[in-house]
């Protein structure tokens, strides 16, 4: 058998140890790109075109173009510039920033969702547009779209290995090494990706159960 | 067994519930049809038989099975109990060892060339012109050469007066249109009993017209065997041989137009017509 | 700040590797999605698990551990694959993946009087699939289909982990060369960009011409 699994038993602790890495590099760029999404659905929809144009120009290409090439960028870039930080922080601010033009529109279609209406009638109240954007937009635009941001929690943790590439220590990267080292690839290897889907199905779960919950509580 | 033995089913029914005008051989029999959805019973033990070319025009509330009887005899639903025979022949069940036995795919298909439906929401194939909403099924299920299918569609369009729209997708065209192009559709098929359910129901009032019309003309010409559901009562009593009055999932009454409208025996029956008459 | 125009010509070779890539795992995904995709909505059981099954484990893994899989330990199997068809093969099994997801709902937001017609004129299951739901699916798969062709083009950038000597390895030897990072990956994303505008210019042309005719009443 090809397959060894004393060599398994012996991985895969220090595989959990990067499974920690791998999750607070998701988590931590999920947080980054919650925040910026909405200040780039925000700007998006604001009426004045010195923001709304650039900004719209900018989340589309960074949409459209490779993360990867984007830390790259950022990995390499940044030090130019001064900035000197980890790898880590690199990565997940390259996740959080390519993620956030993925929730600006998730955002956006909640936002759009919520009637004119509502504006008007804040409006009508006297409230201040800060305040009927609190406490009377926002809590009837996100419930619905939680469940699609939960999805791109699930998506940013599967897209985690490419920080392998800018030597970040998650999962892929300790596979790699410990790979390289005894030239068995197969068993890091395949217990990574048994890990990833384990931790995605849980999440899909998961996420499928707070998709219900908010069903009811709309519902209701 | 659901099923009623050959021999049963071959015994003269003196039931009154299924008078047929002449005595010859029913073209359609449905014999204790039951369907229920969930706890919902819908048909319940029904009995009709219809004779060849004959007009049969369903009548009843809302929700007392009229669809789901067409729906049935179309095979878009099974009936949970009961068999129903066309010319003959079982539909949902096919004989197999001297039994009968469930009917396959294969059956299905046999016996639904006899059959045609035009639906309230007409259905088209938007993707389609119109000319090819009408050979598409004769081509590809029947088997007709192109040519021959595209002339005998458009002698059918332009027997329901749509010669110059043969080239017009559907969304270009008015209810009414894309009704009558339905109609053509079905009747591409030859089939030899068609079923209407509330063709008009969604159409603007100034198109109803047109659509009766084409079946008028279809029911004057035609030696089909007819049923339809319909609301509308004037147009039941001038096209139908018999008018059948459906209630939770029974038909509690049944004749002749004149006799059925004016002459209502059964209290619910008369309810009914007093409620939509008055509308 | 801009590239040397010496440059460009690595920089389009590898362009036109990375579109030969994403052109080729495009073809498979969309075969794959459109088997995987009916194939979730059989009424065989088997065949519906199967589908499932691939599905959940293609989205459910990341794709770079996909790929690393097949590079690194499906030769262990006795099994060698050259770096060009991994990255076809598993690029092309991942959005597939994904794009069976697009199938099963584009089909089945196809009326229920779609498939009565078509059964009310003797049409069998397979012939009203061909002929009447699935070619009105394919005009609501487009969008959708879009996105995931973008998402497969930046995906592709991942095949420079494979040593496939695509755009994105390009940029990085020129980077190694000549250390002038911050235009050769601007330019390195500007050619993803314009990539991605061809991507979608193409899908725009095959929207309109699917929907000649029948657009015009439908939105009423
Ligand atoms: N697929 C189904 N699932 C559940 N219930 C159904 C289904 N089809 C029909 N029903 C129910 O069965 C009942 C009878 O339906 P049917 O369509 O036969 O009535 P109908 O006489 O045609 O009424 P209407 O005049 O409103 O068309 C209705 O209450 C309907 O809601
Ligand atoms: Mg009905």
């Amino acid at each position: 058998m090809i397959w060894d699994w004393d060599y398994a038993l012996e991985v895969l602790p220090k595989l959990l140890d990067a499974l920690i890495v791998t999750v607070q590099a998701a988590l931590v760029g999920f947080v980054i790109a919650l925040v910026l999404g909405m200040l780039i659905a925000l700007a998006r929809r604001s009426g004045r075109l010195w923001l709304s144009v650039p900004v719209g120009a900018l989340a589309e290409f960074i949409r459209s173009t490779p993360l990867l090439v984007q830390l790259y960028f950022l990995f390499f870039v940044l030090p130019g510039f001064g900035i000197q930080t980890s790898p880590f922080i690199t990565g997940v601010i390259g996740l959080g920033v390519h993620y956030a033009t993925y929730t600006a529109e998730v955002y956006r279609a909640g936002l759009d969702a919520v009637p004119r209406g509502q504006w008007e009638a804040a409006w009508a109240l006297d409230f201040s547009p800060l305040h009927t954007f609190r406490s009377i937009i926002l809590p009837q635009a996100l419930p619905p779209v939680v469940p699609v941001l939960g999805n791109y929690l699930i998506a940013i943790f599967k897209d985690t290995p490419l920080l392998s590439a800018i030597t970040v220590l998650e999962m892929m990267q300790v596979a790699k090494i410990e790979g390289s080292e005894t030239f068995q690839y197969l068993e890091p290897l395949t217990i990574v990706g048994l890990l990833f889907l384990i931790v995605s199905l849980i999440s899909a779960v998961l996420i499928g159960r707070l998709e219900n919950h908010l069903g009811v509580l709309r519902r209701i | 067994m659901s099923n009623p033995s050959p021999a049963q089913v071959a015994t003269p029914d003196l039931d009154m519930s299924r008078t047929m005008p002449s005595g010859a051989k029913p073209m359609i029999r449905f014999s204790g049809i039951c369907k229920a959805f969930g706890s919902l019973v819908v048909l319940d033990d029904l009995d009709l038989d219809i004779a060849p070319a004959e007009k049969v025009a369903l009548i009843g509330p809302s929700g007392s099975g009229k669809s789901t009887l067409l729906r049935v005899l179309m095979t878009l639903e099974r009936p949970d109990k009961g068999s129903i025979e066309i010319d003959g022949a079982p539909l949902w069940h096919m004989p197999k060892n001297g039994g009968l036995v469930p009917a396959d795919g294969r059956h299905l298909r046999e016996m639904r060339k006899n059959v045609g439906m035009v639906f309230q929401q007409f259905n088209l194939f938007p993707h389609m012109s119109v000319l090819r909403n009408v050979t598409e099924a004769p081509v590809h299920v029947l088997g007709i050469d192109k040519d021959e299918a595209d002339a005998r569609a458009r002698d059918l369009l332009d027997m329901v007066g749509l010669r110059d729209k043969v080239n017009h997708y559907p969304a270009q065209l008015s209810g009414g249109q894309q009704q009558r192009v339905a109609i053509a559709r079905a009747l591409a098929m030859r089939p030899r009993v068609m079923l209407f359910d509330e063709v008009t129901s969604a159409l603007d009032p100034e198109t109803v017209g047109e659509v009766l019309s084409v079946i008028r003309d279809l029911a004057h010409e035609h030696n089909l065997t007819m049923l339809m559901v319909t609301h509308q009562m004037g147009f039941a009593r001038e096209f139908a041989d018999r008018v059948c009055f459906f209630y939770q999932g029974r038909i509690l009454e049944q004749g002749p137009p004149d006799r059925l409208f004016n002459d209502p025996q059964n209290e619910r029956t008369q309810a009914f017509l007093r409620a939509v008459l008055e509308s | 700040m801009f590239l040397p125009i010496e440059f460009y010509g690595n920089l389009l070779q590898g362009a036109l590797i990375t579109i030969q890539i994403t052109a080729m795992a495009g073809v498979l995904a969309f075969v794959c999605a459109l088997v995987a995709g009916l194939a979730r909505m059989s009424s065989w059981r088997p065949v519906r698990w199967t589908a499932v099954t691939y599905v959940e484990f293609f989205r459910g893994t990341s794709a770079l551990v996909q790929l690393f899989w097949l590079f690194y330990a499906l030769p262990l199997f006795g099994l060698s694959l050259s770096p060009m068809t991994v990255a076809v093969l598993g690029l092309g099994l991942h959005i597939g993946a994904y794009g069976a997801e697009v199938v099963r709902s584009a089909v089945l937001a196809i009326p229920r009087g779609q498939h009565e017609a078509a059964l009310a004129l003797n049409m069998s299951p397979a012939l009203a699939m061909r002929r009447v739901i699935l070619p009105q699916a394919v005009v609501a798969m487009l969008p959708p289909f879009n996105n995931l062709m973008i998402e497969l083009l930046k995906a592709t950038a991942l095949v420079s982990l494979i040593t496939i000597t695509d755009l994105t390895f390009q940029g990085q030897l020129l980077n190694t060369a000549t250390l002038k990072t911050a235009p050769i990956f601007m330019a390195v994303l500007v050619f993803y960009f314009l990539i991605a505008l061809g991507i979608t210019s193409v899908f725009r042309t095959l929207e309109r011409r699917l929907s000649v005719g029948r657009l015009k009443g439908m939105a009423r």
